[in-house]
């Protein structure tokens, strides 16, 4: 299925009733219908209206400055913290309105979790670092529960046999892989419903990047992905499903095999075959 | 005034030198730059360098050489003539000759029996009767001797300045003439530039040795008359000595304790004031502010550091001391007028601005990805700040207070006008204390002899507080360097 394309103003038109009818088929996890986000003056991204499917990997393509980093951080509400960033337009999870000021935001990361372009562990230990999420928000009562939830979630983003023997030492000791991994077992360790990724191998060497798109492809099992990507080819291997973003507008989104061998803009035909970007 | 022409003179040939060698190695590469081993400005360089050391370094021996070998000259024409009777008596009838107590009867003047203040004397009238200042008397022999040493000086400053010239046009002439596209023109130059940098910094780690040897001497000679266990562990400390044997009631006690334990006294308050103030309004500034008023408070603070101590001084002793007496009294606690409180508490004020923008300065430094990380789980801003930024920016901020402790021990100002001088030994902050520097201060002021305990007391302490802020200061650098260490 694919779309056309929003900023065309006349080409889509939803119900006025905000939560709009799905756009993809079995279920939708997060709908997002005519987001708009303003840097101060600068319009980071124009109506992008998307559906994104439970338990699928949905990749975000597109050329450096397209917004991918935007939307995907509208998505669990990141761009607060920066206060030139206004965001307009109706984002929901589940049915839910992220932006309604019942929302909290806490709860919404808590749901929502996030994995960045640099690996960023924090500076404490590896056990404190994945310890950290479930300690804040008081999902452990006692020592043996962290202990469990450590291990599982180290057991799932596929690090606990590497670290084992030295979950003790510092989290930043580790590889540049291994550190990515730790961020995602940091992650995983709340418990999230969707886990958003941002260019999450790009700092990584190939043979870290083939054990991460490893892990993602596990991790689509338990939880919606979303994955921000500047390779085309790590779109291909980890997504079922791609959207293109072309100067702050979706230009195109559909199952991944169809965008990349029948897309239907030529912007995405160009960028796919390597014209542009 | 001539040295000043003949340095301008120098630094203008070497100009020149720089001009012209880099036009002859354009010339010999003929365009093609590629030949070259160094760049055209190199081979400029090395001339100028080549014409300005050398003659610099001359002008640098000569000068102090000058006005010795002058005097010499003068004097050994003083020796010579002085037999002749009118040079003598010419003398006999000035004051000179009171002043170097000749006899009446002297048949003649040895130089080498005249003692060391007197030649001093002679050497001065020398000199301000070729300067044309005032003299003692003008003894026609001495004007004779005078002009000799002037005559000296003059030829020599003339040969300085050829000989400066010279050496200046030579260097200039000999690296000129070895300008080549493949002399390595680049090396030497920037073997030139780091010798003197080497030779900037030795400058620097010798006066800083000059400074603490002097130190260690002094004290040396303190503790051959104060044993160095009385000083550092004794608990009475009275400087006062009898200068005359006639004096009552002035022992000498040097006993450093009260003193040191005053510093840390009045440290630990300003401490107790500075690091709260500081570190939360650092917090304040790097995590919450926004820019508008992180505009306005960043120079408040930064005024606060403006301060010069002496007013903060003043406002210890006029103004905060006497307040704090009124408080106590109406609860009916007996404060000092002097009381360490007073003094701890405006040097405390004095810190802030030190301890808060360090802290800002590594609290803003811990990355933003730190921060995204943690607000990516949920995290609220203080939870961020709590477990991530704080704990991160630790070592750092412990650097910065570090410093901030070793300013508060050396600080004088302040504790001289609002401490007091008795030396206390308590932990009551309402109380009067004294502290090192306040010591040293008092030691130091009025008419002194250099030699006696109580002014040599003055090295010690002083060397005691260079121990202790040193150290500090090592510490607080290490950490600071672990910190940094940690995001590279
Ligand atoms: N914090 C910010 N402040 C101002 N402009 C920003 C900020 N972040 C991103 N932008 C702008 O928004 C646009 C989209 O950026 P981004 O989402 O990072 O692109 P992508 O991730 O696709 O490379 C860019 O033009 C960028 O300059
Ligand atoms: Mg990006």
């Amino acid at each position: 299925m694919t779309y056309q394309q929003p900023h065309t103003e006349a080409s889509v038109s939803y119900p006025e009733t905000t939560a709009g009818s799905p756009l993809v088929a079995g279920g939708v996890k997060v709908a997002a219908r005519d987001a708009n986000v303003h840097y101060a003056d600068k319009h980071a991204i124009k109506d992008v209206t998307l559906d994104i499917a439970p338990h699928e990997v949905t990749a975000f393509i597109g050329p450096s400055g397209c917004g991918k980093s935007t939307f995907l951080r509208c998505l669990n509400r990141m761009n607060d913290t920066i206060d030139i960033c206004r965001v307009t337009g109706d984002i929901r999870l589940d049915g839910e309105d992220i932006y309604d000021r019942k929302v909290d935001v806490v709860q919404l990361r808590a749901r929502v979790g996030m994995v960045f372009q640099k690996p960023n562990p924090f500076p404490k230990s590896i056990y404190e670092n994945v310890a950290y999420g479930p300690r804040i928000h008081g999902l452990v009562s006692h020592k043996d529960e962290l202990d469990a939830v450590v291990h599982g979630s180290l057991e799932r983003a596929g690090l606990l046999n590497e670290v084992q023997d030295r979950l003790e030492s510092p989290g930043t000791g580790l590889s540049g892989g291994q550190q990515q991994r730790l961020c995602i077992a940091r992650a995983i360790a709340v418990s999230p419903e969707v886990i958003l990724m941002d260019e999450p191998c790009s700092a990584l060497d190939p043979i870290a990047t083939a054990k991460i798109e490893e892990l993602i492809d596990e991790l689509r099992q338990n939880y919606t992905i979303v994955i921000v990507t500047h390779s085309m080819q790590q779109a291909a291997r980890v997504s079922q499903r791609t959207a293109f973003f072309h100067l702050g507008n979706l230009v195109e989104m559909g199952d991944t095999e169809t965008i990349f061998t029948n897309p239907e803009h030529k912007l995405t035909q160009g960028y796919i075959t390597g014209r542009f970007g | 005034m001539n040295t000043l022409l003949v340095i301008a003179t120098i630094l203008v040939l070497a100009l020149i030198g720089f001009v012209l060698g880099r036009r002859r190695i354009i010339r010999q590469a003929e365009g093609v730059y590629s030949r070259l081993h160094s760049l055209p400005t190199y081979h400029g360089h090395f001339v100028a360098l080549w014409c300005a050391v050398p003659a610099l370094v001359l002008l640098a021996v000569w000068v102090p050489l000058e006005p010795k070998l002058a005097m010499s000259a003068a004097l050994s024409h003083f020796q010579d003539d002085i037999g002749i009777a009118a040079n003598l008596e010419s003398i006999k009838t000035s004051t000179l000759a009171l002043l170097l107590q000749v006899p009446k009867d002297a048949t003649t003047i040895e130089l080498d029996a005249l003692r060391s203040d007197q030649l001093d004397l002679l050497r001065t009238e020398i000199r301000n009767m070729a300067d044309g200042t005032a003299s003692t008397g003008h003894a026609a022999f001495m004007e004779e001797v005078a002009s000799v040493y002037a005559g000296f000086r003059d030829i020599s400053t003339i040969l300085m300045v050829a000989a400066c010239v010279a050496v200046a046009g030579l260097g200039a002439g000999v690296a000129y003439s070895r300008v080549r596209p493949e002399m390595r023109a680049r090396n030497r130059v920037e073997t030139a530039v780091r010798w003197f940098m080497i030779l900037c910094s030795t400058v620097a780690i010798l006066t800083t040795l000059g400074i603490v040897l002097s130190l260690l001497f002094e004290s040396m000679r303190f503790f051959a008359r104060v044993p160095i266990t009385e000083f550092l562990f004794g608990l009475h400390w009275s400087p006062q000595m009898a200068i005359r044997a006639d004096q009552v009631g002035s022992t000498g006690g040097f006993g450093a304790v009260p003193l040191f334990a005053g510093t840390m006294l009045i440290s630990a308050i300003a401490m107790c004031v500075a690091v709260p103030v500081g570190l939360l309004s650092a917090i304040y500034m790097a995590e919450y502010a926004d820019s508008r008023v992180r505009a306005v408070i960043k120079p408040c603070l930064e005024v606060l550091a403006g301060i010069p101590t002496v007013v903060y001084g003043f406002f210890a002793a006029l103004t905060v001391a006497p307040l704090f007496r009124q408080w106590g009294e109406s609860i009916g606690l007996d404060v000092s007028s002097e009381s360490a409180l007073a003094a701890g508490m405006v040097m405390g004020i004095m810190i802030i601005p030190f301890v808060s923008s360090l802290s800002d300065d590594v609290i803003t430094a811990v990355p933003q990805a730190m921060r995204e990380g943690s607000y990516g789980l949920g995290a609220t801003r203080s939870e961020t700040i709590r477990r991530v930024v704080l704990p991160a920016a630790l070592p750092g901020i412990v650097g910065g207070v570090l410093l901030a402790v070793s300013r508060a021990i050396g600080e004088t100002m302040i504790v001289v006008m609002a401490a007091g001088l008795a030396a206390n030994l308590t932990v009551n902050p309402l109380q009067a204390v004294t502290t090192v520097t306040v010591q040293i201060v008092t030691l130091l002021v009025g008419d002194q002899e250099f030699d006696s305990p109580k002014t040599l007391a003055a090295f010690a302490l002083g060397l005691v507080l260079f121990v202790m802020t040193l150290l500090l200061n090592i510490i607080a650098l290490h950490v600071v360097r672990k910190y940094r260490e940690q995001y590279e």
